[in-house]
């Protein structure tokens, strides 16, 4: 080999509370590459990207960066050695200042005091180097979770960086930040960096990957270049299984029957200032609704108000017919609504608490508090729930934390399910998800609307709301903007609709 | 499971450590003085330095059982203190007006639940951090107390009152009988109800907790409540076990006790998963720590200062963190050796 590896690891073990999540994997990254890390949820992916950044002390294994053994004990011992890492979610303090957060935790300036003129060059000189244009003393929490991101890079990039660990940083934007994104990479790449790319998102991986390597169940599938490796392929890699069809639609969704079935909810001029217009919704049994949009155009927003998180100033809603106050959650779960958040760590899960606390806190909620569910009872819908949706788990006993982001989130369906709702409201379900545990919640969807449950399905994904509605309202500026009936539901019909006024203005 | 060999290591309980920080302080009493664990029959009832650590202890013990639940939904209640001094005073004033023993407690009950409801509302409906919206009863509430009592020490002469704190049933002390019955009175209620499940769930996440259809604010109401039941009760207590209502003395730091009590008992501060037996235990070590410190002849001035030696130590003990550290530091050693 002409050059050596930026990055080698070696037999890299990790162990948890008796689940393997890494069981001897190697990885290799060279100087001026993009490598794509990926892997099904559970795979393995954040464990290997904490062990490189001194989250976690591997239980065997060898990381050398640049020809030199290293063991990072910190994520400050690991930026020490050059290694930076994005995360997923930006953590960055949102009330702090772009350049504060640019230079925090070394901030020019002796004797404890700051010398401020150098924090703002030291900020404009980093974002100037990404080409990124935004004011240095703009309030981070300000700006728009892209540009947060990239202020993330940019802070990240300060330190001399040999190698740039991004965590799914995609996760969050639209299509033109991504773009954005990808030129900063580039840029990067261009520069001689090299670049750790954690992604979901196949059309990502192909559009700027050299490299993939593929992970399952914490074992190393194997490192391919991107461009010989066909999508099919790797896929069938992330599986484990041949996949026939990528995107195989389970064509009965756009064709279902359509009995007049009954109007479980009905919203009339439901609105809230500042968050939704006023609009009118109907949702019935054994139909799966789709709400699509761009980011910010009031989808969860919507969602919020037919759950009663937050109150609706105008309108009404109906349940059954029947006019129906819903002022809180509570009443909400009562009366056999469900939400699963988009939010799973803020609003979802109740990390200490045990996969089967977890699991039975909806259904004991709507129980009341007195009447306590039966530990057999419990028990018996954890065994049900983790076989039904395939939840990994060590047992039911777990802390939900220690699961991997799609199972948590599939703890959290079993959750919903668990109260035998006869609404379910899906916000974003499938978000930072792989695609087998993707294709098993839109499989879930076929079967709960087969069930006779009424479901609203938010997606950013065209694709996917294709494949699993049978009617899309499309929302534009916090707005109901229309209806995709089925007979036009094609991604491209849809793509239009969502856009509509953008072309306008 | 697929792998039986990798069956899940549960982490140890932080009882392990309360219990080894107790027997350590039980050991280092029992070599200062070999006749410590000593319970012998006198007048009819039991006589012993442990007897008088569970009669003293009863007190802090009561005030941890409610604190727990406040800590455990992610607050803190500053104000028991305080409480402690007003139900003290108004069980004074209602015994001088010749009222009966069962409307003197429930009139303790009242004040304690009236300021648990204050707490609570504050917390749970104004958003007001617990610390702030509690520390305002810690400071008014003793102002109260001297208004009910005029400024005055109240002596109490009642002996039904007074055998709360000082009598025995069947010749074993009846203060920590009715506490101990108390702890497992609450916690059937808890954990037999799906009531504890609601405090943790709120306490480890309150917005998932609200979103998944609890009453979260009603949940936190309700632990301020009992929170400030038992205050009230411990009132009674310390007003029986002195014979009098002091509006300034009574109940006074005992907040912080409480605190402690539950903290090292493995209740963390941030809300969650809470112990009652912990707890227990916890206001046990802190007895007898005090206790230890009287029988050695520590400065009650100075006394302070050991105790919270032996605080910091117990936490250490918890913390996975430390473990590890010096766990770490003993491996490297061992190795540098070989």
């Amino acid at each position: 080999m002409s050059d050596e590896p930026l990055l080698q690891l070696r037999g890299i073990t990790k162990r948890f509370l008796g689940v393997t999540a890494l069981d001897g994997v190697d990885f290799t990254l060279r100087a001026g590459e993009i490598h794509a890390l990926l892997g099904e949820n559970g795979a393995g992916k954040s464990t290997l990207i904490k062990v490189l950044t001194g989250v976690h002390a591997p239980d065997a294994g060898t990381i050398t960066l640049a020809g030199k053994r290293i063991a990072p004990a910190s994520p400050k011992d690991a930026e020490q050695a050059g290694l930076s890492t994005v995360y997923q979610e930006v953590n960055l303090i949102p009330a702090l200042s772009v350049a504060e957060n640019i230079v925090l935790g070394r901030q020019p300036g002796r004797f404890g005091f700051v010398n401020w003129l150098a924090v703002r060059r030291h900020a404009r000189k980093a974002l100037a180097r990404l080409e990124i244009d935004c004011d240095v003393d703009a309030e981070l929490g300000s700006l728009s979770v892209a540009l947060q991101q990239m202020v993330a890079i940019a802070r990240a990039l300060d330190l001399r960086a040999k190698l740039l660990i991004l965590d799914e940083p995609t996760a969050s934007l639209d299509e033109k930040e991504v773009a954005e994104l990808f030129g900063i990479m580039c840029r990067l790449r261009a520069d001689g960096l090299g670049i750790v790319f954690v992604t979901h998102f196949l059309d990502q991986v192909y559009a700027i990957s050299d490299r993939l390597t593929v992970l399952r169940n914490g074992q190393l599938v194997g490192e391919f270049p991107t461009a010989s490796l066909p999508r099919l392929a790797l896929v069938g890699k992330m599986l484990g299984r041949d996949v026939s069809d990528e995107s195989g639609r389970p064509a009965s969704a756009s064709t279902a029957t359509k009995n007049a079935a009954a109007t479980v909810l009905e919203a009339r001029g439901l609105g809230r200032r500042g968050a939704v217009h006023p609009f009118d919704l109907t949702l019935r049994r054994g139909e799966v609704t789709g709400l699509a949009g761009l980011l910010g155009s009031g989808r969860t927003e919507t969602a919020r108000l037919l759950f009663g998180i937050d109150r609706a100033d105008t309108g009404e809603l109906y349940l059954h017919a029947q006019r129906a106050a819903l002022p809180s959650p509570r009443n909400a779960v009562r009366l056999g609504l469900a939400f699963c958040s988009e939010d799973r760590k803020r609003e979802g899960i109740l990390p200490n608490l045990s996969v089967r606390e977890n699991l039975i806190i909806a259904l004991q909620a709507k129980r009341g508090g007195a009447r306590s569910l039966a530990r057999a009872e419990q028990e018996k819908l954890c065994a049900h729930y983790t076989a039904a949706l395939r939840i990994k788990t060590a047992d039911a006993e777990t802390p939900i934390k220690n699961l991997s982001g799609g199972n948590q989130q599939k703890v959290l369906l079993a959750r919903w399910l668990a109260t035998q709702p006869e609404l379910i409201i899906l916000d974003e379900p499938t978000r930072g998800i792989d695609v087998g545990a993707r294709a098993e919640i839109e499989a879930l969807i076929a079967q709960l609307r087969a069930d006779g449950l009424a479901v609203l399905f938010i997606s950013s994904e065209i694709e996917e709301i294709v494949r699993t509605c049978s009617r899309v309202l499309v929302m534009r500026e916090r707005r109901l903007a229309e209806e995709v009936s089925t007979a036009d539901l094609t991604p491209g019909r849809l793509m239009q609709a969502m856009a509509g006024a953008h072309e306008e203005s | 499971m697929k792998n039986p060999d990798s069956r899940p290591r549960r982490p140890v309980s932080p009882l392990v450590w309360l219990v080894a920080g107790l027997a350590l302080l039980v050991l280092l009493n029992l070599t200062k003085n070999p006749a410590f664990l000593r319970v012998t029959w006198h007048d009819g009832h039991l006589f012993g330095t442990p007897i008088d650590i569970l009669t003293q202890g009863s007190r802090t013990m009561l005030l941890a059982l409610g604190m727990t639940l406040v800590i455990a939904t992610g607050g803190v209640d500053l104000s028991v203190g305080s409480v402690c001094a007003i139900t003290g005073a108004v069980c004074a004033l209602t015994l001088q007006h010749g009222q009966s023993l069962a409307v003197t407690l429930a009139a303790a009950i009242g004040v304690g639940a009236a300021a648990g409801l204050a707490n609570g509302l504050l917390v749970a409906r104004l958003g007001i951090q617990p610390i702030v919206a509690t520390l305002i009863l810690m400071v008014a509430g003793r102002g109260i107390a001297q208004l009910v009592t005029d400024g005055q020490v109240l002596i109490i002469k009642h002996a039904a009152f007074e055998f709360l704190a000082t009598g025995f049933v069947l010749g074993a002390p009846f203060a920590p009988l009715a506490v101990g019955a108390l702890y497992l009175v609450s916690h059937a209620a808890l954990r037999r109800t799906a009531a504890g499940l609601f405090i943790e769930a709120v306490g480890d996440n309150e917005t998932a907790s609200r979103f998944a259809g609890l009453a979260a604010a009603r949940v936190k109401v309700l632990a301020y409540v009992f929170c400030g039941i038992c205050a009230g009760l411990t009132g009674v207590l310390i007003a029986a076990n002195i014979g009098a209502a002091d509006g300034n003395r009574a109940g006074e730091n005992a907040e912080l006790d409480a605190i402690f009590a539950v903290v090292v008992g493995g209740t963390a501060l941030t809300g969650g998963r809470f112990t009652l037996l912990g707890s227990l235990l916890g206001a046990l070590l802190i007895q007898t720590l005090t206790t230890t410190m009287y029988n050695l002849g520590v400065a009650p001035a100075v006394a302070p200062v050991p105790k919270a030696l032996v605080i910091v130590g117990v936490s250490l003990l918890q913390s996975e963190k430390f473990r590890a550290l010096v766990a770490r530091a003993w491996r490297r050693e061992g190795r540098s050796g070989a």
